[in-house]
């Protein structure tokens, strides 16, 4: 078995020297803290309009994150073009070549993976809610109010998640083109419409990022069938599971 | 040393390798024949273990691959060109390697000078040629100095001159002291570089012998006639108890033949010749033979069948092959 370190500085070196890593990255960073501010703004200049049928209380926080559902693609497509791009190139021999510990391989892949994303994310959640909120004026939220700083956390811990999620279906399904035409249309339509659908939706809100964005809730809401506690460990399931059976689907499969 | 135990490999009901079992011996190139679709590839990821056997073991000095420790400082292995990202730099591919299997990052230089890529070192994959991007495979290969070196058909697309630097850095490592194992479809290609012959066809091993082995079975040497009085000819050469069978085109054909003493026969007899020249089966026709039939040959049979009249096809264009000297072969042996 060759060094471990050795493998995550190797992957590293992968990761950075390809700039759809950048550019997703940049991507995901850019869409949610502009997307977050521009409603932000809008938020503040139609106050009254955007809360006039609201039965809870104004959130702040979930206002500024407004961005993250079209953020979160590019995040997805990070995690996928990080695992794929070994399959679209047939690099993935000269990989396995190199570390035939195909277990150990991953691990050290999605090791790497996960730890960019969450720094991007942390990034990215703490920008846009700034930003959001100074925008918002007189109806901002400060880090210190309850449950605030838990759902800017949140927000991070949930990017990351769906970002390793992806990685390891894409590496079920051994095939880059293919994780991005399933993935991809999952996350921007399919979940957030069947979300919506009576009685589908109590299927639904397990989907992986319905469950991860209660992390995101500043206030409680009765309608949701739970928490943000259990949102994060069923969006956690989720993503051990993917990445499991990404493990599991490398070490069988033929490469 | 690699070692195949009756390896198989399986897909559906398809068999692709069919209970192999050979050695690539140490210090010398190997060469690793069959028609395409034969099962070189599929052997070969065997080895490196990338496809798992249905049955039967493959080891590299006794161990199986993934026991192997940084396993590129012992076998270096180039499968197909642009297995590389096309947006990563030839430089950052080798770096990524030479990181995983804790090579010094300075080998990285080193092999892009041997390939002879170091001007185009920060330069992305995307815009190599065929040419480069097996250079880059093979500086891969190279990166952790190890002692066996494997390349699957490593000429393939390549231009004459990319050839013959593969083949010439072929016989370098060999010279070395490196086991070199190589396959390739083309007989004539492996007679220029491999001091040991492993021909499989179907899966199936077909012949597992030396270069030399093979040439000394199989190269029919003939003197060809061509006269307008062939019934004089015959007669003069009855005389000496030679005996001529009919030729292509009208000619004759005296297999093992002197060429002198024929010539000096049919001057004697005062018969006009067109032609005495000397034939010397290819090795590529005896290669067609052996794989033609793969499925009822076994490596006896296939020694045994000789080279008759091959093909057409064959003798085309494997007519022009002349058997290497004796003396590169020695030379390559006294080098090890």
């Amino acid at each position: 078995m060759g060094s471990f370190p050795a493998i995550l500085q190797s992957e590293w070196t992968k990761i950075r020297t390809v700039r759809s890593t950048v550019w997703t990255l940049l991507l995901t960073f850019v869409v949610t803290v502009g997307l977050g501010a521009l409603i932000s703004l809008l938020t503040k200049n139609n106050f009254a309009d955007f809360t006039k049928n609201e039965t809870t209380p104004f959130d702040a926080t979930t206002t500024s994150f407004a961005g993250i559902g079209l953020g979160e693609i590019a995040m997805i497509v990070f995690g996928v073009l990080a695992v794929g791009n070994e399959y679209s190139s047939g690099m993935i021999r000269v990989s396995l070549a190199a570390v035939p510990q195909r277990g150990t391989l991953l691990t050290a892949k999605s090791l790497v993976i996960g730890a960019l994303a969450l720094l991007i994310s942390v990034l990215t959640a703490f920008v846009t809610f700034f930003l959001g909120q100074a925008l918002l004026g007189d109806h901002h939220t400060t880090l210190g109010a309850p449950n605030v700083l838990r759902a800017v956390f949140g927000a991070a811990v949930y990017l990351t998640m769906l970002c390793l999620f992806s990685a390891g279906v894409t590496a079920m399904l051994h095939n880059q083109t293919l994780a991005l035409g399933v993935l991809v249309p999952f996350f921007f339509l399919l979940s957030p419409i069947l979300s919506a659908v009576p009685k589908v939706k109590n299927v639904a809100h397990y989907f992986p990022d319905y469950a991860g964005k209660q992390m995101l809730t500043v206030f409680p809401t009765p309608s949701e069938p739970y928490g943000w506690v259990a949102g994060f460990f069923i969006c956690g399931a989720w993503t051990l599971a993917a990445l499991l059976g990404g493990a599991a689907v490398l070490k069988r499969h033929d490469a | 040393m690699i070692e195949l135990h009756e390896l198989t490999k399986r897909y559906g009901d398809k068999t692709a390798v069919d209970g192999l079992s050979f050695q690539v011996p140490q210090g010398v190139v190997t060469g690793f024949l069959g028609p395409n679709g034969a099962g070189k590839s599929t052997t070969m990821r065997m080895i490196l273990d990338l496809d798992r056997p249905t049955s039967g073991r493959v080891t590299i000095d006794g161990k199986h691959y993934g026991q192997l420790s940084e396993p590129l400082k012992y076998i270096g292995a180039l499968l197909e060109a642009q297995a590389v990202h096309p947006g990563r730099t030839a430089y950052n591919h080798l770096l990524w390697l030479a990181q995983s299997n804790r090579i010094p990052i300075r080998r990285v230089d080193e092999v892009l000078a041997l390939v002879g890529l170091t001007e185009v070192a920060r330069k992305r994959a995307r815009g190599f040629s065929l040419g480069m991007g097996q250079r880059l495979g093979i500086a891969s290969a190279l990166l952790g100095d190890p002692e066996i070196l494997m390349f699957d058909e490593p000429v393939n697309g390549l231009d004459p001159e990319g050839i013959l630097w593969i083949r010439n850095l072929m016989k370098r490592l060999a010279a070395e002291g490196r086991t070199v194992f190589v396959s390739s479809h083309l007989m004539s290609e492996m007679a220029l570089t491999a001091e040991h012959l492993v021909v499989i066809g179907r899966g199936k091993l077909l012949a597992d012998l030396s270069m030399a082995e093979f040439i000394a079975q199989n190269s029919r040497s003939a003197v060809r006639i061509r006269t307008p009085h062939p019934e004089q000819l015959l007669d003069a050469l009855a005389t000496q108890s030679i005996t001529a069978e009919a030729g292509p085109e009208g000619s004759y054909e005296v297999v093992d033949g002197d060429l002198v003493k024929i010539g000096e026969l049919a001057a004697a007899s005062g018969i006009t010749l067109h032609e005495l020249s000397p034939q010397r089966a290819s090795l590529e026709e005896a290669f067609m033979q052996m794989t033609a039939d793969s499925v009822e040959y076994h490596a006896g049979d296939a020694l045994n069948g000789g080279v008759t009249d091959a093909a057409g096809a064959a003798g085309a264009w494997g007519a022009g092959w002349q058997p290497p000297a004796g003396k590169r072969q020695k030379k390559q042996k006294g080098a090890n």
